[in-house]
């Protein structure tokens, strides 16, 4: 194989820090002591601190959890069970049902935003966490479908037949030889659902209404009013915990299925 | 029960109706609350405006004729542009680094980590990342002056560069993965065989290794055009509002302006829009790989 010229390999490392670099200086001065430049002038966890005591952003922090492990409970389970019929099992209108899995994938957010906020004032549905669950559940289950099919792929139909043969039924096998293999694809389906319900800000301003702002709501208002470091601590906060829950997606993904 | 009868009872379940039990749920939930939206969508933008917000009982076209207003045409020009934009800046850097990263063999693993983790860290810290670098106190002036080059700091924010400056920040890792994808499953054997008869690395290159890797190009190229077209958040907050894309035109119909119909119709402009590059991704995936025989 011919070896990467040394233009591309700068080219492309250029991109990496395009990627990164901006992130990593939100980070690093969200632990500066300056409150207007961006000059060093001491470690400080002040702005962490000040975090603690804002009620706007506790209380925002609070509705993203709540919603956060709802949608992803409901998300999981719908998902897991639309792989598993997808994969193991033939039905008229199959072929429907997987493009109807792809229409939230090249949906435009907005457009998924003011539809969903459409049906609510049509059906005079007040708005608040459980609009923002539906919508979050909406937009999560075809990720939760495409994670858990990739695992179901890559599984072996002969040891659930073995498991049959040997006697266990139906019951047992899924709970016994399917569910236990499965298990990676359906928790980092559940993961990266939490991750997309937990980061989402577009379509949850338009069903979140008044009284139940998830945090990416509260962040977005304080963006646009001015520029604190407290918005680069509350950033931080944010980067640090999804970046871990991709990690251990990522992770579970990775791992092989039993053949 | 006998062995033979559980098993074909076993195999002869996995039809029709224990499938449908299956799909039901999920299935429900997508048609309720993706599918019957955005035909309510539909409907809305066909109906006259209701005093505040909401629609009135009729029949207008009149939300569509609107957007023959050159005020609209440009928006729509406008937003058409900008992500073309986006999605060629977002190819030229995004395809050396698949390339790089499907012949990559120690690092790859946290090298593509690397591409995953920003696709889908939170759009807004990222975007908010963007003003923390290019505002006029930010990062990037201080640098600048700090180092004389300039007196004053240039105005980098509010501007159409912070804006494309965003969005390509945003998308980039939706164009990088595909296209890695297609690379990855490239037969080792083929460059081989090129290189064998002849051809050099360019010519490797340009009729061997591309050719293929063309379907996550376009797969690519369409995961960056959507959600650039509908994007509101990056014009919103880097370009100050300034430049207005028909993503913040939608969002001001529903908010501060109240007219839903005629945002519905807007929607739906850029729903028609996506669908049209959806299919023909599609046509160009079915047809064959092109040089190949």
């Amino acid at each position: 194989m011919d070896r990467t010229p040394r233009w591309l390999g700068a080219l492309v490392g250029g991109v990496y820090f395009f990627l990164h670099l901006p992130l990593l200086i939100l980070v690093v001065f969200s632990f500066n002591a300056s409150k207007f430049s961006v000059e060093w002038t001491g470690f400080t966890l002040d702005w962490y601190r000040l975090l603690l005591e804002r009620p706007d952003i506790l209380a925002g922090l609070r509705v993203s959890l709540i919603v956060g492990l709802f949608a992803t409970a409901i998300s999981t389970v719908l998902g897991t069970l639309l792989a598993l019929a997808l994969a193991r099992y033939r039905f008229r209108g199959r072929r429907a049902l997987e493009s109807l899995l792809y229409v939230p994938l090249v949906t435009p957010e907005i457009v998924v935003g003011i539809s969903l906020l459409i049906l609510f004032a049509g059906f005079k549905v007040a708005l608040g966490i459980p609009t923002i669950v539906i919508a979050h559940v909406a937009f999560s289950i075809s990720f939760v479908t495409i994670v858990v099919l990739a695992r179901l792929a890559g599984m072996d139909e002969h040891l659930e037949e073995a498991a049959m043969i040997l006697g266990a039924d139906e019951w047992t096998t899924f709970f016994r030889v399917t569910l236990p293999q499965l298990l990676p694809g359906v928790l980092s389906g559940a993961l990266l659902a939490f991750t997309l319900s937990f980061d989402d800000y577009v379509i949850t301003s338009f069903v979140a209404g008044s009284g139940s702002s998830t945090l990416p709501v509260v962040v977005y208002g304080m963006v646009r009013r001015n520029i604190e470091p407290t918005v680069n601590a509350i950033s931080t906060v944010v980067l640090v915990f999804t970046s871990l829950l991709i990690y251990l997606a990522d992770r579970l993904g990775r791992e092989r299925a039993l053949r | 029960m006998g062995l033979r009868r559980r098993l074909l009872g076993w195999l002869g379940a996995r039809s029709s109706l224990r499938g449908w039990a299956l799909v039901a749920p999920a299935g429900l939930w997508l048609a309720l609350f993706f599918v019957v939206p955005l035909l309510a969508m539909v409907g809305y933008s066909l109906m006259p405006r209701g005093t505040y917000g909401g629609v009135e009982p009729g029949f207008t076209l009149e939300h569509y004729q609107r957007f023959f207003d050159p005020l609209y045409l440009t928006i729509l020009r406008r937003t058409l542009v900008v992500s073309a934009l986006c999605t060629a800046i977002c190819l030229l850097l995004g395809y050396p680094v698949a390339y790089v990263l499907a012949r990559s063999r120690r690092w790859r693993n946290l090298l593509l980590f690397l591409v995953v983790l920003p696709f889908w860290t939170s759009f807004l810290v990222r975007t908010f990342a963007m003003i923390f670098l290019l505002r006029d106190t930010g990062l990037v002036n201080s640098v600048l002056l700090k180092a004389g080059l300039i007196q004053e700091p240039l105005t980098l924010l509010y501007t159409p560069f912070a804006v494309m400056a965003g969005l390509v920040y945003s998308f980039l890792p939706f164009m990088i993965l595909p296209i890695y994808a297609t690379l990855e499953r490239l037969d080792p054997s083929l460059l081989e065989a090129a290189s064998v008869l002849g051809a050099r690395p360019a010519a490797r290159f340009w009729r061997v290794t591309l050719p293929i890797s063309l379907p996550g190009v376009v797969a690519g190229c369409l995961l960056v055009f959507i959600p650039a077209l509908g994007s509101f958040l990056p014009s919103d907050l880097l370009g100050g509002a300034k430049q207005m894309l028909i993503g913040n035109l939608i969002q001001n119909q529903f908010t501060a302006a109240r007219n839903w119909p005629f945002g519905s119709a807007a929607s739906l402009v850029v729903m028609v829009t996506v669908l049209v590059g959806v299919l023909a991704y599609l046509r160009t995936r079915d047809r064959p790989a092109p040089g190949l025989h």
